[in-house]
């Protein structure tokens, strides 16, 4: 048993456990932050995206070990109803979902590459979204909502 | 201005009674209780809209309550795009009653005519100014009354909410990530139950040692009974933890039991098989026989298909004494009722269901095979709650799959080159193996018990619900006779159900890739040689409208770019819908544009069937390009998301979409674009490359050996 610090959503965290065990489980089971999804469990969907330091990470299996004194944004993070982020908003004004469970980690993807490219283009959306499923068939939905977000309306 | 609808839908018949549909609560607001379920679909958001205008209330009035069994009326399976017109209609009625019954009400209490009363947010209110409201005459009550569809419903001019983008009341709860899916639900005192599954569909357990996962962390009992293994622990993590080690203890007896994947249609041609004759048209009497000059013929195919939800199946279940509670995402929680008591030797009304949501659903899936391991569990757990989720490889390899269809199409030409006879043959499993349809359940893991339930077999749903291998093999043009024949192929090495359109989207690909290839061979322009045969009005127009669109006459294609066309119309009865396909293909196939019109009558939501078309044809591009379900002899082997690729940001066609005005009587969107999708992008791949695919998916393997036999 260990102890791990990180900050979620900017309040500090402290966890003793296994360090093994997935960060999506702490945020889900015992953080009760419901908004990361599971999907996968391998990396492969992107339906937990959180962004780590600022980096776009699968939460589910990122082991608790490797957040370590680091910095967790989860969707809840983003915004609320009250104060949507901009991404959130553009979302919900575009209709950009169908059943959303994989909204959460699409809005992730998109914030980190707004933070380090404030206006893409298409292509540099659909790129950075490349990592994320739908199965409804929402992408064209998602795309316009990111270049909405981004200032840039297709 | 007021129109008086025939006699009510089924759902109404089954449930007559007002207050199965509506419940006028004190605090201003209505509760409208639906039988149709929330799949990701967006329809207890056009549901509102349309009670919003019946009622007379602005649609944050409206409560839409999540489906149960104990409450709500059944309204049968959420499927087939119906719900606009079972759920839709009933409710209508149903606030018809329920405005005519309340204005009655407000007359005897104010003293005046009902006729001269106006409604507006709920309020009833008299000439001279005095009111009263729903909420004030909750007292009138509506339990007694029975729906008959005989008061007036409102009229399309007087619509308000009904044609509006109205935005879905459920996306902020899931854009804001909220708790809000089944898989976010947390009971008191809940434990995390899993099922080891078998390696393959015809293994069975003929040992296991569970005494490693017994004593592993967390775990509070394991479970076992014949084939089937389970698990209850403190957490998630140490549920799927312990069934590692209960699959490293495991010794099952495999067979090869499955086909080769690579020669699935002459697998499915050589089955035994429940052959029957769907319908001929026979030349029309006094008519001479046609004198035929050549006959085409061409065979079309596609592999198994995965539901491949972005979440795994969950459930949860609770045992209170002798009562089991399920919460569910199935797409038919009262069916799943009657499965659930089958299995467990309980009577129905031991039994709720409630619905919840899960993620987006597209047909028969794990919703209930998972929802019966929490109740299996559940009996294990003292009464403590049982969540189960499905892993990500169970759900791609044990959920049922759409099945793999073989299509042969016989066309008779006469030396004009008319179409003067049309022959279909479809070789298929069934394509329903849903619950609460059959004498014993339909649920996986009852399959599996030391007394074990025989799998069923999948059944087609008749004809009257649109048919299931068959559907849409009849074809829409006026060709002077025809035969269509359906094979429902009697082995069932892998488990199938109903996938999104069932055989509609095979069938449409496989004629309107015929058209094509006949409009070829016979010189004509696929366009007008459609034409030529396709009399309906409204199926003319989807056509018109696609190809006026798209630009389709000012196309300039070259090598490696081809435009294509395809059209349906759902079921034969449902909606109309015509598709433009534009590719590019280098090594792969790359949709570049789709361009879509279609015609579903009177539209409720015009954004929520924008999206229900784009989101069909956007799937259906993905099965045409990419999926199939692989398997070697024993196991299914695409069991992640790297060996079920789906189609990914990277490949997304832009689309158009174009929906025609329409008053007539509203149907489902959610099905209609995906034959014709299919269709469009083999026709373009044929327009670009001059071959022509007839097996799916059109993959860069295939198109090159396609390449390569033809030169």
């Amino acid at each position: 048993m260990a102890r791990f610090n990180f900050v979620v959503n900017g309040a500090q965290h402290a966890f003793d456990g296994d360090g093994n065990t997935s960060l999506l489980e702490v945020l889900r089971d015992t953080l009760k932050l419901k908004g990361s999804r599971f999907g996968c469990g391998a990396n492969q969907c992107g339906a937990c995206f959180v962004l780590i330091d600022g980096a776009v990470v699968a939460s589910c299996d990122t082991p608790l070990w490797a957040v370590d004194n680091k910095s967790v944004t989860t969707v809840e993070g983003l915004g609320r109803p009250d104060s949507p982020h901009p991404l959130q908003a553009a979302f919900l004004a575009e209709q950009a979902a169908q059943c959303g469970y994989c909204s959460s980690g699409m809005l992730i993807a998109a914030a980190g590459l707004l933070a380090r490219c404030p206006t893409p283009t298409e292509a540099e959306v659909r790129a950075a979204l490349e990592r994320n499923l739908c199965r409804c068939g929402s992408h064209n939905r998602v795309i316009r909502a990111v270049l909405r977000a981004s200032g840039q309306a297709r | 201005m007021s129109t008086v609808l025939p006699a009510g839908p089924g759902s109404l018949q089954s449930n007559p009674r007002l207050d199965q549909w509506l419940h006028f609560s004190g605090d201003g607001f209505v509760d409208v209780l639906s039988g149709k379920v929330e799949i990701g679909q967006g329809i207890l958001s056009a549901l509102a809209q349309i009670v919003a205008d019946e009622l007379d209330l602005p649609i944050d009035r409206l409560r839409m309550m999540a489906a149960n069994t104990e409450l709500s009326p059944n309204e049968g399976v959420t499927s087939g795009s119906l719900s606009i017109q079972d759920s839709g209609s009933a409710l209508r009625h149903a606030c018809a009653l329920a405005r005519a019954h309340y204005l009655e009400a407000a007359a005897l209490r104010l003293g005046v005519p009902a006729t001269t009363l106006r409604i507006d947010s709920g309020n009833i209110i008299a000439e001279d100014g005095r009111q009263t409201s729903y909420w004030s005459l909750v007292e009138a009550g509506l339990a007694d009354l029975a729906v008959t569809g005989s008061y007036p419903v409102k009229s399309a001019a007087d619509y308000r909410w009904v044609g509006r983008s109205v935005p879905r009341t459920d996306l902020p709860e899931r854009i804001f990530g909220q708790p809000c899916f089944i898989h976010d639900l947390e009971l008191p005192k809940m434990v995390h139950g899993r099922i080891l599954r078998p390696p393959s569909p015809s293994a069975t357990l003929s040992s296991i040692d569970v005494e490693e996962a017994r004593a592993s962390a967390g775990v509070i009992k394991v479970v076992r009974d014949g084939s089937l293994v389970g698990v209850l622990a403190d957490s998630a993590r140490n549920a799927d933890s312990a069934v590692v080690k209960l699959a490293r203890h495991a010794h099952w007896h495999e067979t090869e039991s499955l086909p080769d994947e690579n020669t699935l249609a002459s697998w499915l041609k050589s089955q035994s098989a429940d052959s029957r004759v769907v319908e001929v048209k026979s030349i029309a009497d006094g008519s001479s026989a046609p004198e035929v000059d050549r006959t085409v013929r061409a065979n079309y195919s596609r592999p198994f298909i995965a539901h491949a939800s972005i979440a795994p199946s969950c459930a949860l279940g609770r045992i209170d004494g002798d009562r089991l509670e399920i919460w569910s995402h199935s797409q038919g929680i009262f069916n799943l009722r009657k499965d659930l008591a089958l299995a467990l030797a309980m009577e129905e009304r031991q039994i709720v269901v409630r619905h919840v949501a899960g993620a987006g659903c597209y047909g028969h899936n794990g919703a209930d095979d998972v929802a019966f391991d929490a109740a299996w569990l559940a009996r294990a757990a003292a009464g403590r709650p049982v969540r189960v989720q499905w892993s990500r490889a169970d759900e791609l390899a044990w959920a049922p799959l759409g099945p793999a269809m073989a299509i042969a199409l016989e066309a008779d030409l006469d030396d004009t080159g008319a179409v003067v006879g049309w022959r279909h043959e479809v070789w298929s499993n069934g394509h329903s193996t849903r619950p609460g349809r059959a004498a014993t359940p339909a649920l996986l893991g009852s399959w599996h018990q030391a007394q074990a339930f025989v799998p069923l077999l999948a059944v087609n749903v008749p004809a009257a619900a649109g048919g299931g291998a068959e559907r849409n093999a009849i074809p829409l043009y006026a060709f002077p006779s025809w035969q269509v024949n359906n094979h429902r192929v009697l082995a069932m090495p892998l488990r199938t159900s109903a996938l999104r359109s069932l055989g509609a989207c095979a069938n449409v690909f496989a004629i309107e890739s015929f058209i094509d290839e006949l409009a070829h061979a016979t010189g004509a322009d696929p366009i007008e040689f459609r034409l030529r045969y396709l009399h309906d009005r409204r199926g003319r127009a989807v056509l018109d409208r696609v190809v006026e669109m798209s630009g389709w006459r000012a196309w300039h294609g070259r090598e490696g770019v081809g435009h294509g066309l395809g059209f349906a119309r759902y079921k034969n009865s449902g909606a109309y819908c015509a598709v433009v396909a534009e590719i590019e293909v280098e090594r792969e196939v790359r949709v570049s544009r789709l361009v879509i019109s279609a015609d579903v009558g009177l539209v409720i939501n015009p954004d929520g069937v924008a999206n229900q078309l784009e989101g069909g044809a956007i799937q259906a591009t993905s099965w045409t390009l990419k999926e199939a379900v692989r398997f070697d002899r024993k196991r299914v082997t695409s069991d992640n998301w790297e060996s079920y690729p789906i189609l990914r940001f990277s490949e997304i066609p832009a689309v158009l979409i174009d929906l025609v005005p329409s008053t007539e009587a509203s149907v489902g969107a959610g099905e209609a674009s995906l034959g014709p999708t299919a269709a469009a992008i083999a026709n373009a791949l044929f327009d670009a490359l001059g071959v022509r695919m007839r097996d799916l998916p059109l993959t860069a393997e295939r198109i090159a050996a396609l390449l390569l036999a033809a030169n």
